[in-house]
């Protein structure tokens, strides 16, 4: 099997589709449970192992792509659009490293268990204290909504050069293999 | 990129025309759209009547009002310490830490129900005991109990319909009779279960008071066996009933002082008794009592030997959460528990970041 050199490397391509997966139903989980009072427990059950699972994939995912050959940004984007692909890239990586963090932080800070799974419990990563927990409860919330907005821009810009400038954008990150051209 | 004169058609698509490009920006702009209703309709934006952890706890704002950095409910409290020691009976039911043999330190407060910290002790207040077993392995196991028998609503709705239909009318400072004549005309079970509830003698203090769980848990033992159980603190000192001469007392904190002077005379201590639930029991509804026949196992004793007011790093700080929970109980099918749990965040997440004043129960009055 030939490996296309349009196309993100299997490796990236899984990273990508995987963790796009998880983040969108994390971010759904998220809104719905504060929301709700039934459903709040076994949401929450899921929303914090998903977390830290996540925490440990982004890292493990990066270290991936800085070992990884990436295809060249396709002709029809500007330099300038490449500046904003790069940048958004960065924010996105960010994010996606920063938010189960600072869960994780809040968490501490409020002195909850960190339950992963059954008695598997992380250790608090901060001390007790309620005004930290308040800071970081808040963080989490406006994080969330500017990683949704992040993804939104993103899922556009795709859509954008999917559909209407048809550059064949999107099979450079398409979960099967493209021939080569 | 070399210019190609003669662009081949598989890598160059055809131009679009105008129609057909704006029908694509509209078609991305309703894909877009779609995905951000389906976000807002996950949050609850398109329910705006729906009851949820927020609204709940604006409902005691809107009875209590906003009394910055105190618990929404269970707003006036003092901080106990001490420690359970575990007789091991409690294993066979459950394998959590806390029921092997041994010593696990405890964080309790007691308090009053509703949202003003400042409320006056009187003889028909309901008594609050909230404990957190910290077995040191990572684990917490928090609990807030009352000392009434059955819960008076079995659901959260039920629990908001309450709080709202209690509310002191500004002008006689009382309830409105219309409304709590409507609250009780569509929730029969809180008519029966204050039934029971109005029964019961108060005791002369949060001493000799029995606290309960109210909701069921279900217990996992080591050969994974699951069973229903709720649990009580049964006090050590014996029953004696509320005197009405301390409620003729002007002293507004006089059962908090009254535990005060009896933890200083000596350890308080309470027999922790889980109450075996049976095939058919109601574990989804804590309205209903269990037969007085269930069997009880006496887990152990409860001593608490220090008393402090509600301070940064103490019990004040403390989230009373009934589902954080240790290996060994997990939530039974009961609605409440996860209502309970969603709400109690809520009011924690508010009052953490607010500006703490000093509780009605000070450091001076610990130390008399």
């Amino acid at each position: 099997m030939t490996t296309n050199p349009q196309q993100f490397p299997v490796s990236m391509r899984f990273f990508h589709w995987l963790m796009a997966a998880m983040v969108l139903t994390m971010l759904g989980i998220g809104v719905a449970m504060v929301a709700s009072l039934a459903d709040y427990h076994w949401l929450v059950s899921i929303h914090r192992p998903v977390g830290i699972l996540i925490l440990i994939l982004v890292v493990i995912r990066f270290v991936n792509r800085r070992l990884s050959t990436l295809p060249p940004f396709p002709a029809t984007m500007s330099s300038q659009e490449r500046f904003i692909a790069h940048e958004s890239e960065i924010l996105l990586y960010t994010l996606l490293f920063v938010q189960p963090l600072v869960g994780w932080g809040m968490l501490s800070a409020a002195r909850y268990p960190i339950v992963v799974y059954g008695g598997l419990h992380l250790f608090p990563i901060l001390p007790h204290s309620v005004m930290l927990y308040a800071a970081l409860r808040k963080a989490h919330t406006f994080l969330a909504y500017l990683l949704f907005l992040a993804f939104i821009a993103h899922f556009g810009a795709v859509l954008f050069h999917t559909l209407v400038l048809r550059d064949r954008l999107f099979s450079r990150m398409a979960p099967w293999r493209v021939p080569a051209r | 990129m070399p210019s190609d004169a003669t662009p081949s058609t598989e890598n160059q698509p055809a131009p679009l025309s105008v129609s057909s490009t704006l029908a694509r920006f509209a078609g991305i702009g309703v894909v877009l759209l779609c995905v951000v209703a389906g976000f807002l309709y996950l949050g609850g934006w398109f329910s705006p009547h729906k009851l949820t952890p927020a609204r709940l706890v604006d409902g005691f704002e809107t009875v209590f009002g906003i009394h910055s950095g105190f618990r929404r409910n269970h707003a006036k409290g003092v901080c106990v310490t001490g420690y359970f020691n575990s007789n091991g009976q409690g294993a066979r039911l459950s394998k959590a830490v806390v029921f092997q043999t041994g010593r696990v330190p405890i964080i309790g407060r007691f308090s009053l129900p509703g949202g003003n910290p400042f409320v006056s002790d009187s003889p028909a207040s309901v008594r609050g005991m909230g404990l957190d077993f910290t077995p040191g392995n990572g684990e917490e196991w928090p609990t807030a109990m009352v000392d009434i028998p059955v819960f008076a609503v079995s659901t959260a709705q039920g629990f908001y319909d309450q709080l709202l239909a209690s509310k002191p009318d500004p002008a006689t400072g009382k309830p409105d009779p219309e409304k709590l004549k409507a609250f009780f005309a569509s929730h029969p079970e809180s008519v029966r279960a204050l039934t029971i509830i109005k029964a019961k003698l108060f005791s002369s203090g949060f001493d000799n008071s029995t606290f309960n769980s109210l909701n069921a848990f279900r217990f996992i033992n080591a050969d994974d066996v699951s069973t229903p159980v709720r649990w009580s603190m049964e006090p050590v000192d014996a029953f004696k009933p509320e005197d009405p001469a301390q409620s003729a007392n002007p002293d507004k904190n006089y059962l908090f002082d009254d535990l005060i002077a009896r933890i200083h005379s000596g350890p308080v201590q309470w027999r922790l008794m889980l109450t075996v639930g049976q095939p058919g029991d109601p574990t989804d509804d804590a309205t209903i009592p269990w037969s007085e026949d269930r069997e009880h196992v006496d887990a152990g004793t409860l001593t608490l030997d220090r008393v402090e007011a509600e301070a940064p790093g103490n019990c004040r700080d403390i989230n009373f959460d009934p589902l954080v929970l240790p290996v060994g109980i997990a939530p039974s099918d009961d609605p409440m528990l996860s209502a309970r749990s969603a709400v109690y965040s809520q009011s924690f997440m508010r009052r953490a970041g607010e500006k703490k004043e000093s509780s009605a129960i000070t450091p001076p009055d610990v130390q008399k």
